[in-house]
Order: C-alpha cells, then sequence, then structure tokens
C-alpha cells in the first residue's frame, strides 16, 4: 500500500464541545497540509472547515492552523508519512472547525 | 419568531464588492469624492483576489526609463487585443496609467527605481520598457499593502466587511438599489441598501483545474451582473499564462512567478528532447522573452501533443546559463525560497505549462465603467470586459486594476448625489432571501467540493486554450450534469463557516459563468487570440465583432454572431 498521512483533526463550533476526526490521506512527496485539507473535502467529508483563499502563494496568510501544537500556514506545511495532528489556534476565537476569527477588528464585518 | 428577526440591514451610499487592486481603489475614489463606502468581500478584505499574487508588472507610459508615450501602449495593447479591444476602454487604460502609478508611488508603493527614476522593463508585446514592478516579486502584496494602509486613512468614510458572501445584487425599477449577502462566521443574512454598486471581484480562473487564483476568483461578478441584468462581452476568451509552475511541487509561492525571472535573466523554453521549439510555431525567442502569451500556450501545448513535452506534460524552462551571482543579483531571497524547495536553478531546469490566469471577457461598460442597461452598477479591474481584446497585453491586468477601479469609484461617488437613498423592500430581496433560508429538508446529498473539482476538470479539459466542437459539447453536457447534481437550493441551514453553503453558492456562480464560456466559445468558429478552435484554425475577418450574453427569463440569450455563410451556389 502507498504511504499516507494520518490527519487528526479538531472539529465544532466549542473549544469545550468538540471532537476528533481522523482521516487517512494520499501522501505525495512535496504536498502541502492544505493540500491534504483540500483533498480530504473533496473526496471525503465536505463539511470540514478551513479557511484558506490563495492556496499556494503563501499571499493571504488565511490559513494558519496548528500542527503538532506548532503555528504554520497550512500552505506551506509540509504533509508528512505519519499522523498529524490539526488544531484550530488557541489564541483566536473560534468560529468552527481548524476556522478561526484572524482578521484585524477594524476588518470584521460588524 | 418574525421571519426577518435575523436579518441584518445596512445602508450605505456606495456598495464595492471585491477587495483587490480595482475595489480598493473604487473605495478610496468614492470616499475621496464624499461617499459613505461599504467595502466588501468574500473573504479578508484587501488580502484576496488577484492582486495580492501579481508578482510580475504594471504597464504604463511614464517615460522614466526611455522616453514613452499612452499612444505608444495604446498601439501595443490594441495590436495583442487581435482586432476585438474596446478602443474607448483600451484608451482610458493607457492615458490614465501614469497618474496612478504615480498616485501609488507618493502612497509609499515602492516602485523598483535606477539613477533615481522609477525604472521598466519589457515585457512581450511592448515595444519598449514600459513595466514597473517592486522587488523582489513583490508587486502584488507591496500593492495590496499600501491600498490597504491608504483605506485606512478613509477609515471614516469606508467601512470594510469581510466573509461577506453576496447572493444576489438587488434589482429595482431596472435598476441597483444594493445586494443581498450573507455574513460567512454566522450564516446571519445580510441586505445592503446601496445607492451605487461597484463590482470588483476579479475574474474566472477559479473554473478551471490549474489556477493562479485565490478562491473568490470564481466569476462572482459576471454572474451577479448577468442575473441583475447587465451584458456579458467576450466571454470566451480566457488568458492562460504559458509558463505556469508544473514541476517539482513548489510550495509558498505563486506558479506564476517565472514570469519575472524571464524579464530580467531571459531563461530558454525547452522541449522534452530540451531544444528550442517556438521557432516551429513562427516564434524564435532566441533566450529572449518576447512571445505573447497566446502564441506561447499555443507552442508549448502543441509540443506536448507531438509527445515532445516534458515528462508532466509541459516544457522546461532553463536558467541554466545563469550564473549563481546573476541569479542571486536578479533575485535575492527568492533564491533561497526555491533551495527549499529543492531546485537549484543552475542545475536544474524546471517544468512550466499553461495555466489559467485572466479573463478578457467580462461586463459591458462604457468608460465611465457604468454597466451597459442596468443604472447604479458600475465595475472595475477584471470585471469589465473589452479593454484587452482578445488577448491581454503583460502588465495591464494592475494597470485596469487601477484605472478602472479609480474611475469606477469616480462615477460612483457622482451617481449617489443625484440618487435618493432608497429602502430595500421584499420584492427587491425575495428571491435570494429565499435561497438563504433553504430548508434543510431540501439537504443535498451531493459533495459540493467534489462537484467544484469536477466542473474545473471539464473546463480545464474541454475549454481550455485548444478547443473543438466535440470539446465544447462535451462541457455544456458536464455544465449541465453538475448543475442538476448541484440542485437549485443550498445544503444545510444557516450557521457558522459553512464551507459546504459557501461552495453551493460558490458553484451556483461559477455554474452560470462556466455556460456563458463554453457556449461563447463554441460559437465562435475561428481562431483568434486566446480563442484557438483546432476545427477552425483560421482568423476569419467576418468574426472580427464581438458576442453579447444576456440573461433573460432564466435563460441565457447570444447575440453578435454573423450572419451564417451563404452555401456554395452548385
Amino acid at each position: 500500500m502507498s504511504a499516507v498521512v494520518r490527519l487528526k483533526i479538531w472539529r465544532g463550533t466549542a473549544r469545550d464541545g468538540g471532537h476528533w476526526d481522523t482521516h487517512d490521506v494520499p501522501f505525495e512527496s512535496g504536498q502541502s497540509v492544505l493540500d491534504g485539507l483540500r483533498w480530504l473535502r473533496i473526496n471525503r467529508d465536505p463539511s470540514l472547515a478551513v479557511r484558506y483563499s490563495c492556496i499556494n502563494a503563501n499571499a493571504c496568510k488565511e490559513c494558519m492552523i496548528q500542527v503538532d501544537g506548532e503555528t504554520v500556514y497550512a500552505c506551506t506545511a509540509r504533509l508528512e508519512p505519519r499522523e498529524m495532528t490539526l488544531t484550530p489556534l488557541p489564541n483566536k476565537k473560534l468560529v468552527r472547525d481548524l476556522v478561526t476569527e484572524i482578521a484585524p477588528p477594524s476588518e470584521r464585518f460588524k | 419568531m418574525s421571519d426577518d428577526a435575523d436579518i441584518i440591514n445596512i445602508d450605505t451610499d456606495v456598495l464595492v464588492i471585491g477587495a483587490g487592486a480595482a475595489g480598493m481603489y473604487a473605495a478610496i475614489e468614492a470616499a475621496r469624492g464624499g461617499a459613505k463606502v461599504m467595502l466588501a468581500d468574500r473573504i479578508l478584505i484587501g488580502r484576496g483576489g488577484a492582486t495580492v499574487m501579481a508578482q510580475m508588472t504594471v504597464a504604463a507610459a511614464l517615460g522614466e526609463e526611455v522616453p514613452d508615450d499612452p499612444q505608444a501602449h495604446y498601439d501595443n495593447t490594441i495590436a495583442a487585443g487581435r482586432g476585438l479591444c474596446d478602443e474607448a476602454l483600451s484608451r482610458l487604460l493607457c492615458e490614465d496609467a501614469p497618474d496612478c502609478i504615480r498616485e501609488l508611488d507618493r502612497w509609499g508603493v515602492g516602485w523598483a527605481r535606477k539613477d533615481g527614476h522609477i525604472t521598466a522593463t519589457t515585457a512581450p508585446g511592448h515595444d519598449r520598457p514600459r513595466c514597473v514592478y517592486v522587488d523582489f516579486i513583490n508587486t502584488g502584496p507591496a500593492v495590496s499593502k499600501t491600498l490597504r494602509a491608504e483605506i485606512a486613512r478613509h477609515q471614516k468614510n469606508i467601512r470594510k466587511a469581510g466573509d461577506l458572501c453576496i447572493v444576489d445584487l438587488a434589482v429595482r425599477d431596472g435598476g441597483c438599489a444594493g445586494a443581498v449577502a450573507y455574513h460567512l462566521p454566522t450564516g446571519a443574512p445580510v441586505l445592503i441598501a446601496a445607492k451605487a454598486t461597484v463590482l470588483a471581484t476579479g475574474g474566472l480562473t477559479r473554473l478551471y483545474r490549474r489556477n493562479s487564483a485565490s478562491t473568490n476568483m470564481g466569476g462572482d461578478g459576471y454572474a451577479l451582473a448577468l442575473r441583475a441584468g447587465a451584458s456579458l462581452i467576450d466571454m470566451e476568451f480566457v488568458q492562460f499564462f504559458p509558463i505556469g509552475h508544473l514541476a517539482p511541487r513548489l510550495i509558498g509561492m505563486d506558479p506564476i512567478m517565472w514570469d519575472p525571472f524571464r524579464y530580467k535573466l531571459g531563461g530558454r523554453l525547452l522541449n522534452g528532447h530540451m531544444e528550442e521549439f517556438t521557432s516551429a510555431y513562427g516564434s524564435d525567442e532566441d533566450g529572449k522573452y518576447v512571445l505573447t502569451r497566446d502564441l506561447a500556450t499555443y507552442a508549448i501545448l502543441k509540443e506536448a501533443e507531438a509527445g515532445r513535452g516534458s515528462p508532466h506534460g509541459g516544457a522546461y524552462l532553463s536558467f541554466q546559463h545563469c550564473s549563481p551571482a546573476a541569479l542571486r543579483a536578479a533575485f535575492g531571497p527568492v533564491i533561497d525560497r526555491l533551495a527549499a524547495n529543492g531546485i537549484d536553478l543552475t542545475k536544474m531546469p524546471v517544468e512550466v505549462a499553461p495555466i489559467a490566469h485572466y479573463h478578457m471577457g467580462g461586463v459591458h461598460a462604457g468608460a465611465d465603467m457604468a454597466a451597459a442597461g442596468v443604472p447604479g452598477l458600475f465595475v472595475a479591474g477584471e470585471v469589465v470586459g473589452g479593454a484587452n481584446g482578445a488577448n491581454r497585453l503583460s502588465g495591464n491586468a494592475l494597470t485596469e486594476a487601477f484605472v478602472f477601479g479609480r474611475r469606477a469609484g469616480r462615477s460612483a461617488g457622482a451617481f449617489v448625489k443625484q440618487t435618493p437613498r432608497r429602502e430595500l423592500g421584499p420584492q427587491d430581496t425575495g428571491a435570494p432571501l429565499a435561497l438563504l433560508r433553504a430548508d434543510p429538508a431540501g439537504r443535498a446529498s451531493a459533495n459540493m467540493a467534489a462537484l467544484i473539482a469536477r466542473l474545473q476538470a471539464t473546463m480545464a479539459d474541454n475549454v481550455g486554450p485548444l478547443r473543438t466542437e466535440a470539446r465544447l459539447r462535451q462541457a455544456m453536457a458536464d455544465v449541465a450534469a453538475i448543475a442538476a447534481e448541484a440542485g437549485v437550493r443550498p445544503p444545510g441551514r444557516p450557521g457558522a463557516f459553512d464551507l459546504e453553503r459557501l461552495d453551493w453558492f460558490d458553484l451556483r456562480n461559477m455554474l452560470l459563468v462556466a455556460r456563458a464560456v463554453a457556449e461563447a466559445a463554441f460559437n465562435r468558429a475561428e481562431s483568434r487570440g486566446a480563442h484557438q478552435r483546432e476545427d477552425f484554425p483560421h482568423l476569419e475577418s467576418r468574426w472580427q465583432r464581438r458576442q453579447t450574453l444576456r440573461w433573460r427569463d432564466g435563460a441565457l440569450q447570444i447575440s453578435g454572431a454573423p450572419a451564417p455563410l451563404e452555401p456554395a451556389v452548385t
């Protein structure tokens, strides 16, 4: 069997009411964590919420999450053929799953 | 509970939809004229769209590097457009460009300088160095940052609204009176009453599998305008950027990043046998970067089709003739980012292939940026159709974002002064509100993310740079099938950041725009610029005209095709 990445992903809309989902994603050398999340939404679970815009350029800076407890851009963190734990940013207001409120206050719709 | 209790009502003079360079410039200009502006985007403000990704150049006849004239820029633009440019728009583009570039310079964008003047490079299709940039391949981010800062200086008049998904424009008596939206983080419906609305949502490159687009580039503005009664023109002309990065996997950089490398260092385009090949298609590059985008795209695809492509089906791009010092001098820290991806340009070529990049077509508008047929609706940037004809000249995209954005903001600001405030009523907003309140029992079983991927696949395979009647028929059938699976109501119910719902609303627009592109391409029985029909390989003078698309009573209508040829007399 070809190599896989096991993505353990925090899901939920409240910090104290979440759960973990685990999915295996095909591993291809050089791919980003965001590549894995996009594959997952298309092929396994479209309900997963993740915020991203520019996909690959690291220009929009929207895809900040934590991978194994470290804050990264999902579009530049590499997939590795092992279990990787994905969680929303701990210091931002949670919106859903991996999405947090990252916009500067003056840019939010109020 | 009242059905309306959850609705958020907003009132503004000008609603600007889309916060790339065109939308931000429009907002600034409208605010300078005294209007109250709401600047909305489906994602974050000033960080998405095409602008922030633009790593290359901006064309403007500044005349600082060498003597130049807007007329020369105009002549090059018209020539690249293969006979289809809307000359009034092209003229505005070229004449206003230097002023916008200098204004951005005063705002601190930091155009690259040499000997004290703003320096410029010669992009393909230009007759002299005319294209300004920010080092190192930082034009788009610098422009975005500068415009964001300028917007902050107008914060009294510009209200920013990120994460706002526009569902439909609100139309009253044939005019645009604002929009119906929903707030992505909460799912709440939002009614925006606006005296004038500017569409600055960018292009449609997300319709294609390989693209250089943000997720908000699914053609929203074209779909919103069409459903509101506006006309679209030139929809068959999708520009593919010929040398988008293909392999090895390169993350953290936009796939169009090889363009500035070619401006500065030339570079050699090679086939799978490591031979130069563009001369076989009528254009000899000779190590320079001169081939226009439509011709380069054609040459690369045809070479791969003939079995002489690179391993991943594109072409090689080599800078192996450049010394490490020359590479470092031209691109500084970018060389380190390439090294982190395992790419050493002194030792290896990279693989490149055409990638969906820009849309020449768009909303039909006058030089005041007013959308034809819909009072109160203005357009800016890539949403505008016609300025670039059948093929856009390199460097004109950000230029039109600035020039058309500024002009749209000015026109919208003037329009609101003679327009009374209007409240939105149920007759203006009923249909989109009904979509937002779709019955959860009607939840679709289809995976919307997978349907988007299917749409991107058929558009790439069948409505790409090389087209045939059979492929276009296949695309139209696929689009209809995907639409049937997506259904007429969004899945789920309003909630926090529901991506399945967002995918459905995105797909609704993408499917309509895909139809417009495929049907216009199907009609155009010739090859011209970015539209290459393998079954009609020649440019036909009878087709030196544009097609116009309208949405009437739930049907897409196309007009403008020439009369059928008379059958030969026997």
